[in-house]
């Protein structure tokens, strides 16, 4: 059977990657959920068409959806230092950093459309302040140095978390994740050997970089979220295989990966209850605030009014943009259209 | 008419003497926009020399829940495939 699929709309049955607004209703008596399960657990990737639980569909919207809204107010704090990058070269590095941010924003955006919401939707929820973006970029930068320090931390904790999720099960997520894997490796890199010309520098540049390593080492534990026991999500999605590590598994790889490479640097990561642990193979470290944590991911961090503001400016002053280019498409359109009869 | 501008799919050629493939998906409000959009949000290294973007609306796909009767037919049918064929080792490479 093949089915037409009717446009952009409620009820509109497609098909293809554009489901918003489908109608999508299960009853999900135990029988559905098991075989679910069962999908799951045999490593079979979910598309977007395919029956699954209401809570799935839900979960992987507010995560994708979030994870968007991070790509793209994490656009922010770097373009607050394109116009003063000390270099062309590093400019140039920069302006396509945060072009890359941009576009990871939109293969995430198109993966959380598979499920039925829309990008307007979603846009609006993250204006009124109802959906939340990473905790890290409630965070302001201050120096040059921070460019550095976020490309390396930052960008690195974003790829420890972001690989697992490669093998997600649901089919555009995973694959979303597997293009922006690909290319957030640059960008580590760079702000990597930003902090490290730093380092090398005169003793005003090292101590820069300390500071910037100093701010935002706490913030970017805490980019793994709250500890296993408070995370609310963290069970089920592991289940379904949304998630493949936990929290704290997670945060202790990216202590174990860059607590080397701060000493290659020669700087000091600010926790004095860092130590290397022989018998385990692991750093062991300290507690990060979570007083703090909970604080700027209710909205009270230090940039989350002016970056929510940014964004409600873009919205708004491109709107006119939007909608001339909806006229100009819809009179071409009936231009177009006219022609065709005349010419009949 | 709505005010949500338009998806359209993303289709990208690596290179010459391979396919299209698809490769996601884009919001414009027309083909121009939508081309313009599909190189910068997918061509940034160099993936591809050839676009194609199609409106999303316009895309006609099988139905997944009647994915049994529509691919099953094919599945009973092994011999189809060379390797349902026993031909002896002495005739050689066939």
């Amino acid at each position: 059977m093949l089915i037409q699929s009717s446009g952009i709309g409620k009820g509109a049955r497609m098909y293809s990657q554009g489901l918003i607004g489908a109608s999508h209703e299960e009853t999900e008596t135990p029988e559905f959920l098991k075989a679910f399960q069962r999908r799951i657990d045999a490593e079979e990737k979910i598309e977007p068409n395919d029956p699954m639980p209401e809570a799935y569909r839900k979960t992987l919207i507010r995560q994708i959806g979030q994870h968007a809204h991070s790509e793209i107010v994490g656009m922010l704090p770097e373009g607050n230092w394109l116009t003063r990058a000390p270099s062309l070269k590093r400019k140039a590095i920069l302006l396509s950093k945060v072009q890359d941010e941009g576009g990871h924003g939109l293969y995430l955006y198109a993966a959380a459309e598979t499920l039925g919401v829309s990008r307007e939707e979603m846009t609006e929820q993250l204006l009124a302040g109802r959906a939340k973006f990473s905790s890290i970029f409630n965070y302001p930068t201050l120096s040059w140095a921070d460019i550095g320090a976020i490309g390396w931390l930052v960008d690195g904790a974003a790829i420890m978390n972001q690989i697992p999720l490669c093998r997600c099960s649901y089919g555009p997520y995973a694959r979303a994740m597997i293009r922006i894997c690909k290319e957030e490796s640059f960008h580590q890199r760079q702000g990597y050997e930003i902090m490290l010309t730093l380092c090398r520098g005169t003793a005003a540049q090292k101590a820069m970089a300390q500071d910037a390593l100093d701010r935002l080492w706490w913030p970017s534990l805490m980019m793994f979220g709250p500890h296993d026991s408070d995370s609310a999500h963290g069970e089920q999605s592991m289940k379904w295989k949304i998630k493949r590590f936990t929290n704290d598994e997670l945060r202790q790889k990216f202590v174990d990966a860059t607590v080397p490479q701060a000493e290659f640097l020669g700087l000091t990561v600010p926790d004095p209850e860092l130590r290397w642990n022989e018998a385990t193979g692991h750093y062991e470290f300290g507690a990060p605030d979570w007083d703090e944590f909970w604080r700027v991911v209710k909205g009270g961090g230090p940039m989350t009014r002016d970056r929510v503001a940014a964004r409600r400016k873009a919205w708004e002053e491109g709107a006119w943009v939007r909608e001339a280019a909806l006229a100009h498409a819809a009179k071409r359109k009936a231009r177009d259209a006219a022609a065709k009869t005349a010419a009949e | 008419m709505s005010n949500e501008t338009p998806l359209w799919e993303v289709f990208i050629r690596p290179r010459n003497g391979l396919a299209h493939r698809h490769c996601g998906s884009v919001h414009a409000a027309d083909a121009t926009l939508a081309l313009q959009a599909a190189r910068d949000v997918y061509t940034r290294r160099g993936e591809g020399f050839s676009v194609w973007v199609v409106p999303s609306a316009a895309i006609t796909a099988s139905d997944p829940v009647s994915k049994s009767e529509m691919f099953e037919p094919a599945e009973t049918k092994i011999y189809r495939h060379p390797t349902f064929y026993d031909i002896p080792d002495e005739v050689g490479h066939m």
